[in-house]
């Protein structure tokens, strides 16, 4: 008899913060109802998805891989040729029915190939196996780069490199991947990157040389946090916030909000959140019993940090602004069924662990 | 995190045990055991992270709190003010001459116009505020530093309330007050005007601006980035409105007075004119006329010379409208009476080496005819049997040389010279209005002392409740002939037959001085003045006109300033309710009674003055 099956602790800190997202947007967003309902929706969607993706098997996800990447890829490629534009870059591949973002799905797609690729062969992986690894992760990585969609791209290669690395990457190599990357950081800063790109590392650095202009985002979000102060000023009563003296506050700048009204309190709780359920995650990998499945659990909990580093990082001034929502909490519809997805697949791994050793 | 790389390393065993496992479950693979430690550094990194974002929360929140809110409050606190309504300024009878209207004027949030320049076209925005869009983005963008930046002051409401409507991001309104001159030109020495931001300019307006202005309320409101009020803190200081201000003029008289100053004007194409009326009883102003004029409501493109209340900040020599004050000294001294003889000369006199002319020979005369005739002669030869001191000390008192300290800026005090040793000369020509010099509200004030039983009173703007004790310049007997004298003047005999008013027994004295200019006395330029009350029997209002350089062969002070001084006492006198004391003229005496009992013909007598006057 099926039986569907969830990870519960999972679950339930995706439920603190599918709340705590609806609960904040309503003061983010305005006190608009219309945005409340549209979120619940796509939680709903989310939540059924990643039920779904949980009674799939890693063994069943391990045949599908190359198809799925294969299929992403080919996507990435379509969007460059025929994606609609949005917000300055090519990133939306309207299908018709449903206008979809290709990069999202890269984000499990590339992941999951690198892991495929690394365990087909014995670990430490060889020259030959890296090569194929690097390469199922640059060039997807490339893809949404020139889109450009530098946020994105550096999550992947993140989430790529993480399992390279795990996978028993020689140290040799990583010392001259390290230099080389070194090397490469001018370059790219130079001619890779756009010249809105680089003011916002600028801004990053100095950000109160042009308050009115590139520093006005990081600014008005550093004071939001910054006036928030121990406890908050209260839900909905953010002057900052209300004032709309915050850029896109109810999207990647939604952590201003949050920090301004739930004071340094609610930032230590929202994080610890966070950080559970990544220590579940881990967990998760550690009881695993096949490589595939713990490199690729592994990969997601420490990309899913990451993102969460990236969005608080360049809302605090940290990092520069590089358009990543915080995960499960900002707007928008995409990168939360990427995420819910990532943790249906984590469940699925921990569903099965005991079947992958029958 | 600690806790969990704890948790790593104790669970280190379990992973061991999973690689024979996991070599079964990959099937085909040979899967070599992924390393603790690696997982191991990848944590330790992650938990460095972690701390990083936990330090920044620290370093924000905890430590630069208190920076980072008064950042804060800078860009959202702000104290708004409520503008206070400028006091209303009434005439005497409560009727409005200078009042506030509620106007809008739009501003714009420079920053939030430049950053959605591409999203708005601002078509409409310009079309309603009737400018291009160039100007509106180069003005944003030269004041983009600003938050607050006007793009039009002072559109009627309903405007205001169209552009609003257009929603646009970063525009906004203000609601201020323009002030409004319902009397335009006929107040407008008199009132001043403000300026755009509702301070007090010029005239009354700036003299008052203390009492008009009110204070500004001040609330201390949190503002959204457009500029929105989106709530109110505290009320700092309540609204306090400015005071109304009660003038003693009489805006009736005042337009009568303006309309016949300004025709003389034009029929004479005199260079300027000034013509100030005083309740004879009470001294307050009831008129007070400046030419050439000017219209406070649009005064875009005028000279400020226009702007010049010539009542109070232009003096001249009074010429002959002085002497009845030279003959009510002598009179009060006990030198002469009315009807004492003085020998005016074959038209001419001389003092020492310097000669005094009559218009006509004159032989001996009365000191009645003095005034009747205007004999500068005789008025000298009255001022010589008194020391020259008494002449400056009888002027002193009635105020020239001296402001009347109205508080309207540019009062003049004018000349009156003391000297330490006076040649006859000097007091010769004193008597006869020559060598000093007043304005026209002094000379106004002067005779108000011959027209209230010889007690001068302060004149006020504001009308009076408890006249003064004011000041007893001469004795009741002596004002009450020289106000005979006056009304002598009048006659077909004297020289300003055309002051006359019907049914009101009046009073007054020409003036025909020459004009000083460069320092030189014209032969071809006059002051023409003309100075007077009225009625004779109890004296109501005095009045004096004086127009200045009367181009023509009229320039006489009898031919061009009492004619205006009979109109406008004529309907002055009719408004103020001014009981007639001449129904009969003594030499159609007996014909009026006849028509009393006969009244058909009460509407033949009716003077056509009267008719005119109501006009």
């Amino acid at each position: 008899m099926f039986r569907i099956k969830v990870d519960m602790p999972l679950l339930f800190g995706l439920m603190l913060l599918s709340v705590s997202s609806l609960f904040i947007l309503w003061s983010a967003g305005g006190e608009s109802s219309r945005l409340i309902i549209n979120q619940a929706i796509r939680m709903g969607v989310a939540v059924t998805g990643m039920i779904i993706i949980a009674q799939i098997r890693p063994a069943t996800l391990f045949r599908w891989t190359p198809l799925f990447y294969t299929a992403g890829l080919v996507m990435l490629a379509l969007v460059l040729l025929v994606g609609d534009v949005g917000k300055g870059a090519q990133r939306w591949l309207d299908l018709g029915v449903i206008r979809f973002q290709p990069s999202e799905a890269m984000k499990l797609a590339v992941p999951m190939m690198v892991a495929w690729v690394v365990t087909r062969k014995s670990l430490p992986p060889n020259m030959k196996n890296l090569f194929w690894a690097t390469s199922a992760l640059m060039v997807p990585s490339m893809f949404i780069l020139v889109q450009p969609d530098l946020g994105t791209a550096l999550l992947i290669i993140m989430s790529g490199a993480l399992i390279i690395f795990l996978a028993g990457f020689a140290w040799r190599h990583i010392a001259i991947l390290s230099a080389l990357s070194v090397a490469f950081v001018p370059i790219a800063y130079y001619f890779i990157l756009e010249a809105y790109q680089q003011r916002r590392i600028q801004t990053l650095i100095d950000p109160w040389s042009d308050p009115l202009g590139s520093g006005y985002q990081i600014i008005q979000s550093m004071i939001a946090i910054g006036s928030g102060g121990a406890q908050g000023k209260g839900w909905g009563q953010g002057s900052q916030s209300q004032g709309d003296f915050i850029p896109d506050r109810h999207t990647d700048f939604i952590f201003s909000v949050f920090s301004e009204e739930m004071g340094f309190i609610g930032v230590l709780l929202l994080i610890t959140v966070y950080v559970a359920l990544v220590a579940r995650g881990l967990y998760i990998a550690y009881y695993t019993k096949d490589t595939f499945s713990r490199l690729l659990a592994g990969s997601l909990s420490m990309t899913f940090f990451f993102y969460v580093f990236v969005n608080i990082g360049m809302v605090a001034g940290m990092l520069p602004v590089v358009g990543v929502p915080l995960p499960l909490i900002s707007y928008g519809g995409t990168s939360m069924v990427t995420l819910m997805a990532g943790f249906g697949i984590l469940m699925g791994i921990h569903n099965h662990r005991s079947l992958m050793s029958r | 995190m600690a806790d969990l790389q704890k948790r790593a390393k104790t669970k280190a065993l379990p992973v061991k045990t999973a690689r024979e496992s996991g070599a079964r479950a990959a099937k085909k693979e040979v899967v070599v055991p992924v390393s603790t430690w690696r997982y191991t550094t990848v944590i330790v990194i992650f938990t460095c992270l972690f701390v990083g974002l936990i330090g920044r929360a620290v370093q924000l929140q905890i430590v630069e709190n208190d920076y980072l809110q008064s950042q804060g409050d800078a860009r959202y606190l702000r104290v708004q003010k409520e503008p206070p309504t400028r006091g209303m300024i009434t005439d005497r009878n409560g009727q409005p001459i200078a009042v506030s209207t509620p106007v809008d004027s739009i501003w714009m949030h420079p920053a939030t116009i430049l950053r959605q320049q591409k999203e708005y076209s601002y078509k409409e925005l310009t079309k309603l505020l009737g400018t291009s869009l160039r100007d509106l983005l180069e003005k944003a963008e030269k004041r983009k530093a600003r938050e607050f930046v006007y793009l039009k002051r002072h559109l009627p409401p309903q405007l205001a309330a169209k552009i609003l409507a257009l929603n646009v991001p970063g525009i906004n309104k203000v609601r201020e007050y323009k002030r409004y001159y319902p009397a335009g030109p006929v107040m407008g020495h008199v009132l001043g005007f403000t300026n755009i931001d509702n301070e007090g300019q010029e005239g009354l307006e700036l003299a008052y601006d203390d009492q008009l202005k009110g204070q500004a309320g001040r609330t201390q409101v949190l503002r959204d980035k457009m500029g929105h009020v989106v709530e109110y803190v505290e009320q700092l200081a309540r609204v306090r409105h400015g005071d109304d201000i009660a003038l003693s003029l009489d805006a009736r008289i005042q337009y009568l007075a303006y309309r016949h100053l300004q025709a003389a004007v034009k029929k004479h194409q005199a260079t300027s004119a000034s013509l100030v009326a005083l309740d004879a009883k009470t001294g307050e102003v009831l008129s007070m006329i400046s030419m050439p004029d000017f219209n406070p409501n649009d005064r875009s493109d005028l000279k400020s010379s226009r702007f010049r209340n010539r009542s109070i900040t232009d003096s001249y020599e009074p010429g002959s409208t002085v002497k009845p004050i030279t003959v009510a000294m002598a009179m009060d001294a006990g030198k002469i009476d009315s009807d004492t003889i003085i020998d005016a000369e074959e038209g001419t006199f001389f003092i020492g080496r310097s000669r005094i002319n009559d218009t006509k020979p004159l032989g001996e005369i009365t000191v009645s005819e003095v005034i009747k005739k205007s004999s500068n002669i005789g008025s000298a030869k009255i001022a010589m049997m008194m020391k020259p001191r008494d002449l400056y000390n009888a002027y002193r008192d009635l105020g020239f040389g001296q402001t009347n300290d109205l508080r309207i800026p540019g009062e003049q005090r004018g000349i009156l010279a003391n000297r330490k040793k006076w040649r006859p000369i000097e007091n010769a020509t004193m008597s006869y209005g020559y060598g000093l010099s007043v304005n026209t509200l002094q000379l106004a004030r002067s005779y108000q002392a011959l027209a209230n039983d010889g007690v001068l009173l302060p004149v006020s703007l504001h009308p009076v409740t408890e006249v003064p004790k004011g000041e007893k310049v001469f004795s009741k007997e002596v004002v009450d002939k020289v106000a005979l004298m006056l009304e002598s003047a009048v006659s077909d005999e004297g020289t300003a037959p055309k002051a006359r008013v019907d049914q009101y027994r009046v009073g007054g004295k020409t003036g025909t001085a020459h004009r000083v200019v460069n320092g030189k006395y014209q032969d071809d330029s006059y002051m023409s003045l003309f100075a007077g009350f009225a009625p004779i029997s109890d004296p109501e209002i005095v009045l004096v006109v004086s127009v200045n350089d009367p181009k023509g062969v009229d320039y006489y002070g009898g031919l061009v300033a009492a004619p205006v001084f009979s109109e406008v006492m004529a309907g002055a006198l009719r408004l103020r309710g001014v009981a007639p004391d001449a129904m009969t003229k003594p030499e159609e005496e007996s014909e009026l009674k006849l028509m009393i009992s006969r009244p058909v013909a009460v509407q033949t007598s009716i003077p056509s003055s009267i008719v005119e006057g109501g006009q």
